[in-house]
């Protein structure tokens, strides 16, 4: 999957998440960009994002992520 | 208009709720719920539930909602506060108060309550240990009765503790393992007296695995005890019990017989040629079945019986197949001929006189389930997989037949249904079956038989008994012969639909009448049962008379030898516009047809013809 797939993936999920259809991630996009993504929407996400790759992020990473560019990098290395 | 429009929109997203719906789906689905406005649910039951946890359930809610659409409810719900639920319960102004629910839902983890018990406890000690924690869950349960005015579901405890001693755990008192063990057995108790209802998490994880239910990275992340992956099916469990408690679980099975109820078809195979019970893995598979619906009537649930059949060879399985586990004396409704199944089904409600909204319909056939969801969507039809090994399992984790008590008149009550519909057995209903037939988009490649084909056309010569209104046998040889002789017309007809190619399901051997050049005896015509009431013999019919003209035939003739199993034939040739004649084969009950083609009006049908 190239980046802008993950990203697109990402969106999708993040809109349904929070019901916001405004929602467009970018690589830089932080949490705090977006209205509503607080910490058990994070988590939640991160289950989703792991269900559609198939994927499992450690705990470590997760809590290092500065952006969803960095979710999206550790996506792509782990289905390399 | 408006009142109906979201009526409707609430109609497509309870079947899309049918489906099994991944954990993002769901919350898609309850986002597309969320905007109805419900002013108006025909069909629907409201239900104000509250949730009180102990860790993170807001993943929980979208959940349980779809699962309760799925049920007929229509579920508000009240998330309390993270780890709350004491305070919320014990002081009347909290927000939980104000929103006053129906129903109570205690999810609670077993970490606090086992908490100060050490390793080293003895039995005893034990018990005491986590007698505190059982006390309070009577002290919460009865305040939300009595204050709340709320009917309680508690969930039994998720058993997540890692091996200590291993295997040993059990014998230890103190160990994390067996503590949460006992904890659930006391809980069980003490909900038992209490009449509280348990949502039984413990047995599901058992079921179906720990680790598809808690994700330890999940719990240190954000202090969610049941996995988002697991969330759907936990949704589920949830309202089978508040649609329990509403009435509104299913009260009767409605089993198929050829092929679901044992292996094989009865009409073609004869009571020694179907596959059921021991020595046979197969006939293991359709045994248990029988056995798990011997134990569903039982607990008190109706059996009923829809098979397209002659009812007397249906009925002769149940009396005369050893093997049988279930007795015709089980089934509280038997329907068995060759009418649509959704009008039998109709008839089955009606002859036990409860709604169509509960029954469930188990049939090996793809085409008979999708006829049953598309015109009676109140009946629950499982998705039987194509493995009979797995029809219990499909059948039993549907949870259809969710209780909340177990009584006397439970046990009762099959008995009291089967006596209730043999006084008024008498059927005759008829539905129209144009949109189910257009419905299937079904194609026929129909000509004469090629040399691939000869196998199988020569096997359905000479199994099929049903649908063969002469029972005239012949060797591949000799099929072979009539393929290759200029004066037979040797068709076959392969018919497909959307659910996928049913194969050659139909052979018709026409041959020359030794006496008039052009007459043409239709010396054999066989089809499968699996394709009957597809309108196949019209279209069959309507391509005989065809390239019968085409070589200059006048005539059809046609006989009827009846035999035990080929019933269903009888009125083939009448239907057809056949004439009798005088001159019947010396079979009695026999009969001889003719039919001058000029006078054959060609049949309609929904099969669209497709190469040769």
């Amino acid at each position: 999957m190239t980046e802008q797939d993950i990203l697109d993936l990402f969106t999708r999920i993040l809109r349904d998440l929070l019901g916001d259809d405004s929602i467009v991630l970018t690589m830089d996009t932080r949490r705090d960009d977006v209205d509503n993504w607080d910490s058990f929407t994070y988590v939640n996400f991160i289950a989703v994002a792991e269900m559609e790759l198939d994927v499992k992020f450690s705990v470590t990473d997760v809590e290092s992520f500065e952006n969803v560019g960095a979710i999206v990098r550790k996506a792509q290395a782990l289905l390399a | 208009m408006e009142t109906s429009a979201p009526a409707e929109a609430l109609e497509r997203l309870a079947a899309v709720s049918r489906h099994r719906l991944d954990y993002l789906q769901t919350i898609q689905l309850e986002r597309a719920l969320s905007r109805v406005s419900f002013e108006e649910a025909p069909g629907f039951s409201r239900v104000k539930l509250a949730i009180l946890a102990s860790s993170t359930a807001d993943h929980l809610v979208p959940a349980i909602r779809v699962g309760g659409l799925r049920r007929g409810l229509l579920l508000e719900v009240y998330l309390g506060q993270y780890g709350q639920y004491r305070q919320e319960l014990l002081d009347e102004s909290s927000p939980l108060y104000q929103f006053g629910p129906q129903v109570l839902l205690l999810s609670l983890g077993a970490h606090e309550a086992i908490a100060g018990t050490p390793l080293t406890t003895g039995l005893e000690d034990a018990d005491a240990g986590l007698q505190p924690s059982i006390d309070e869950l009577h002290m919460l349960w009865s305040k939300a009765r009595e204050a709340l005015d709320a009917s309680v579901i508690q969930q039994t405890f998720l058993n997540v503790a890692e091996p200590l001693f291993g295997s040993y755990d059990r014998q230890v008192p103190g160990s994390p393992a067996r503590l949460v063990a006992r904890l659930n057995e006391l809980l069980s108790e003490a909900a038992a007296a209490d009449s509280v209802l348990l949502l039984d998490l413990a047995r599901a994880s058992e079921r179906e695995g720990l680790d598809t239910w808690f994700d330890i990275s999940r719990w240190l992340q954000g202090k969610l005890e049941i996995a988002p992956q697991a969330a759907p099916t936990y949704g589920d469990l949830a309202a089978r019990v508040i649609a329990a408690q509403r009435g509104l679980s299913k009260k009767c099975l409605v089993l198929d017989l050829d092929n679901t109820m044992w292996g094989g078809v009865v009409g073609d195979d004869g009571l020694e040629g179907i596959v059921l019970g021991e020595g046979s893995a197969r006939g293991e598979a359709h045994l248990a079945l029988q056995r798990y619906a011997k134990q569903l009537s039982q607990r008190g649930i109706i059996l009923a019986v829809c098979s397209k059949n002659e009812p007397s060879i249906a009925e002769d399985v149940f009396r005369d197949h050893p093997e049988m586990l279930l007795k015709r004396s089980d089934i509280a409704a038997f329907v068995a001929n060759w009418n649509d199944k959704a009008a039998n089904l109709e008839l089955i409600a009606k002859q036990l006189n409860i709604g169509l909204d509960s029954l469930v319909f188990v049939d090996d056939n793809p085409a008979e389930r999708a006829r049953i969801r598309q015109s009676l969507p109140m009946v629950a039809v499982p998705e039987l997989p194509e493995d009979p090994a797995k029809y219990v399992r499909c059948v039993a984790g549907a949870g259809y037949f969710e209780a909340v008590a177990f009584t006397a008149e439970d046990v009762q009550r099959a008995e009291q249904y089967a006596s209730n519909a043999s006084r008024q057995a008498s059927l005759a209903s008829s539905q129209s079956l144009d949109d189910f037939l257009s419905s299937l988009e079904m194609t026929v490649i129909a000509g004469p038989i090629q040399e691939v084909d000869l196998t199988r056309s020569a096997q359905l010569v000479n199994k099929t008994n049903q649908f063969n209104p002469t029972t005239h046998r012949y060797s591949l040889e000799e099929v072979q012969q009539f393929v290759g002789s200029e004066s037979c017309l040797a068709l076959r007809f392969r018919l497909s639909d959307r659910f996928g190619d049913n194969g050659l399901v139909s052979v018709m051997i026409l041959r020359p009448d030794p006496e008039e050049a052009d007459v043409l005896d239709i010396d054999t015509w066989v089809m499968s049962c699996r394709v009957f009431g597809r309108q196949l013999e019209l279209e069959a019919m309507n391509v005989a008379v065809e390239l019968a003209k085409q070589r200059g035939i006048r005539a059809f003739r046609a006989d009827y030898i009846p035999t035990p199993k080929n019933r269903v034939v009888r009125e083939l040739y009448p239907n057809l516009g056949f004439k009798p004649t005088p001159d019947a084969p010396p079979v009695e009950g026999a009969s001889r047809w003719i039919l001058a083609l000029d006078d054959y009006e060609p049949r309609k049908t929904y099969i669209a013809r497709e190469g040769s």
